[in-house]
């Protein structure tokens, strides 16, 4: 499957059996529980950066400092926009498990696009804002986190072409092998759980903290 | 695909395979677990070259106080270097991408790591790591230390401090994907014939240290790209005048860096674990005991990061908690150097280097562990902090303790891993010129801090100069015992005594296999029968049923004794 060493060892007798090989469980691949171990770590990543902007926002009397205000309303409907899309997402996983290729593809075209959205979006909020990345303690914080949550945004975005390129190959994907549209899935997840939290700690309790 | 296929097709001759690798096929992108950790292992050894040519310079530069061998800067830059290639370059690399990449599928009984591409690639972050390190110092060379610490790291030599950090983020990075590895591997792989208390206890300190690793490492991959903003971009986290803070630095950096001390010590005393009861042909003593310690020592590690920051403004409530935990990290460790103790207690000992190293590492480890808890409470801390006596602290932990157990390690699987036996006189001659050259160099050092000679400095005070004499001598002994080490693993590697399946009568996995092992390991899977320490249970088993039937026996004779009475 993938070129490694484990699958073309993989043991014979189960994958003969007619009967098991319906079952959804009888393709033992751990990419998608590699992945859930790896985001234990990015999130961890994240964590750090949180803990700085708390801890920083600690020491400093008036937070965000003078010259720097927070706009809500485009990043409330870009929120709005990146939570809805794991809704979406979620029916793309929920069609290539009933073996609908062409639902699968229609709802990952969505997911793409309302990232896409979330990123323009982000960039016109930078655009607009009206200070930059060395502005102030506020808006390094500001830039980096909602910069480096836009780059994992941006491969999240590419993980899910990814998926739709490959799916023009007819059986690529079935209600059987979905891994890859599993994992985009996964990661997408929790490049919105992050957001909220991002958007929680740097627009909500900026204003109303 | 190729489940698709196997249905059409009932039978399916095995992929052919070839029976070992040739020498090249570990200069490239190789995906066999076995190769990786041979090309870890022999990577991490040049850097431990390397970086000790480092610090012989830098000894040499403190023999006497008016030397002027190297000029500071290049002496800062020594400093850093050697700091950072040691840990990130040598000892982690070597104990747990190294071992733990030969040792774990060989041990659980698998054909592979579960991520096998992924695998390679995190050892090839190594090599250009390595280069952005040597090559900085076209540029200057990094002088803020290993630990990097703005405001310093943000004022000298930007654009060598800036390559430091990049090595670091890819030695990071290779350090979270092995975790995950591992991890994956050793929870799923594991062949079903095992039970849990089957895992050689290589394996449990592996999972500990992947776990560890996983959720460290981020943390300092956070500080350091917010430290590259602070010296290349103009942001302020970490300059006060501009409303950031240092302190923020140091938690995130010793986050990672206090759990990276176990990082590099977990995967050794798996290795302790493993060499011990083989070497002393006895069965473990406290198994669980040694796998839970290293899960609490896992999670404790993450607890104690403040140790580091006594003297950085922490308040009391912080010191007295960090204190605590400290202390508290003592215990499990205690529990395993009295397991491995107790272990060798009347075993059948083979006093060979695998042996000698391991009891060697047990004595560093304990001196340095003991200076450890003294650093653990504030009121030494604070006076000897910045000192010589912390420099000998974690010498004795990560030389006397980690390197030590490598060389165990080396000399116990060498036969594995290529089939020819090291040395043993050889062996023996580098043992006891290590011990002599460790303790020569670094227990002077406890006497130096605690007169107050600053660590992390070219020159200094006059009066310590006696002493300073004495360790770089030592230095030099240790610089020298390296060769014997050199000569026995090339020449044995190529004409060594050759070792056989089962050189040492070892009852884990990786004995069953043929020495070196078969590209896929195993021809046919072995089953697990006995655990990997039930030396002489068969025996012990008869012996008791003996003791059993004569005690029965015995209490016939009592019942008839009383009967007797009775009437």
């Amino acid at each position: 499957m993938d070129g490694s060493v484990i699958d073309t060892a993989a043991p014979l007798g189960e994958v003969l059996s007619p009967a098991e090989e319906a079952h959804h469980e009888e393709h033992p691949d751990f990419r998608v529980l590699g992945l859930l171990v790896f985001l234990i770590s990015e999130s961890l990543m994240f964590g750090g950066l949180f803990v700085t902007y708390i801890f920083l926002r600690g020491l400093n009397e008036q937070w965000p400092p003078e010259g720097t205000e927070i706009e809500l309303l485009l990043p409330t409907i870009n929120t709005i926009i990146l939570v809805s899309s794991s809704f979406v997402i979620h029916y793309g996983d929920v069609a290539i498990k009933n073996d609908d290729v062409k639902g699968m593809r229609k709802w990952y075209w969505i997911t793409a696009a309302m990232g896409a959205i979330f990123l323009l979006g982000q960039a016109y909020e930078y655009l607009t804002l009206g200070y930059g990345l060395k502005t102030n303690i506020f808006s390094n914080c500001f830039y980096i986190m909602t910069g480096f949550h836009g780059l994992h945004v941006f491969i999240g975005l590419l993980l899910i072409l990814g998926v739709l390129w490959r799916s023009r190959r007819p059986g690529h994907y079935s209600h059987q092998k979905h891994t890859g549209v599993a994992m985009a899935e996964i990661y997408w997840h929790f490049v919105d759980v992050i957001w909220i939290v991002l958007f929680a700690l740097l627009y909500l309790l900026t204003i109303f903290g | 695909m190729a489940q698709a296929q196997l249905l059409d097709k009932p039978f399916q001759e095995p992929p052919e395979h070839p029976k070992a690798w040739k020498w090249y096929d570990y200069f490239t992108f190789n995906v066999d677990h076995k190769v990786i950790g041979i090309q870890y292992l022999v990577t991490a050894f040049i850097f431990y070259l390397i970086g000790g040519l480092m610090a012989v310079a830098m000894r040499t530069e403190l023999a006497t106080a008016e030397s002027d061998f190297i000029d500071p800067n290049l002496y800062n830059a020594f400093l850093t270097n050697h700091g950072t290639i040691m840990i990130f370059l040598w000892i982690v690399p070597a104990a747990i991408g190294g071992f733990g990449n030969y040792l774990v599928p060989l041990m659980v009984g698998a054909r592979d790591m579960a991520f096998p591409r992924l695998n390679a690639l995190a050892f090839w972050l190594n090599p250009p790591a390595g280069a952005l390190l040597l090559g900085s110092f076209f540029f200057g060379g990094a002088q803020a230390g290993w630990t990097s610490y703005p405001p310093l790291s943000t004022i000298t030599a930007n654009t060598a401090q800036s390559m430091w950090i990049l090595a670091i983020v890819f030695v990071g990075t290779s350090s979270i994907m092995g975790s995950v590895n591992f991890i994956v591997t050793i929870w799923k792989m594991k062949i079903p014939s095992m039970r849990w208390d089957q895992l050689p206890l290589f394996c449990w300190a592996t999972l500990a240290t992947s776990l560890l690793a996983l959720v460290s490492t981020p943390v300092l991959a956070a500080g350091l790209i917010l430290l590259l903003f602070d010296i290349n971009f103009g942001t302020s986290f970490f300059k006060p005048d501009a409303g950031g803070n240092v302190v923020i630095y140091q938690h995130l950096f010793w986050f990672y860096s206090h759990p990276a001390v176990y990082l590099m010590i977990l995967p050794i005393f798996g290795i302790m674990s493993e060499v011990i009861p083989v070497q002393a042909r006895k069965p473990i003593f406290g198994y669980w005991a040694i796998a839970y310690s290293s899960l609490a020592i896992c999670l404790v590690g993450l607890f104690v990061w403040v140790h580091h920051m006594f003297t950085s403004g922490t308040p009391p409530w912080m010191r007295m908690f960090f204190t605590i935990s400290t202390l508290i990290v003592a215990v499990p460790t205690g529990v395993k150097i009295f397991s491995w103790v107790a272990t060798l207690w009347g075993g059948k000992i083979r006093l060979n280097s695998a042996m000698l190293f391991s009891v060697g590492l047990l004595s560093m480890f304990v001196i340095g562990g003991l200076s450890g808890v003294t650093l653990g409470t504030p009121p030494v801390d604070i006076h000897v902090h910045d000192t010589y006596y912390v420099v000998a602290h974690f010498h004795y932990v990560l030389f006397g303790g980690s390197v030590f157990g490598l060389y165990a390690g080396i000399y116990h699987w060498f036969p594995k891993m290529t089939g020819r036996m090291l040395n043993e006189p050889l062996g023996i001659t580098h043992f006891v010129l290590t011990l002599i050259g460790t303790n020569l160099t670094f227990l002077p050092m406890h006497e130096l801090g605690l007169k107050g000679m600053p660590r992390r400095v070219a020159m200094y005070d006059p009066q310590f100069e006696a002493v300073n004499v004495i360790c770089t001598i030592g230095a030099f002994v240790l610089a020298f015992s390296i060769i014997p080490f050199l000569i026995n693993v090339i020449w044995s590697w190529n004409k060594g005594k050759k070792a056989g399946d089962n050189p040492w009568g070892g009852l884990s996995l990786e004995w069953t296999t043929s020495s070196p092992p078969l590209i896929e390991n195993w021809e046919v899977l072995p089953i697990v029968t006995k655990g990997p320490y039930d030396f002489g249970m068969e025996q012990r088993a008869v012996m008791e049923r003996k003791e059993d039937e004569e005690e029965y026996e015995y209490d016939d004779d009592e019942d008839e004794y009383e009967d007797e009475d009775d009437l």
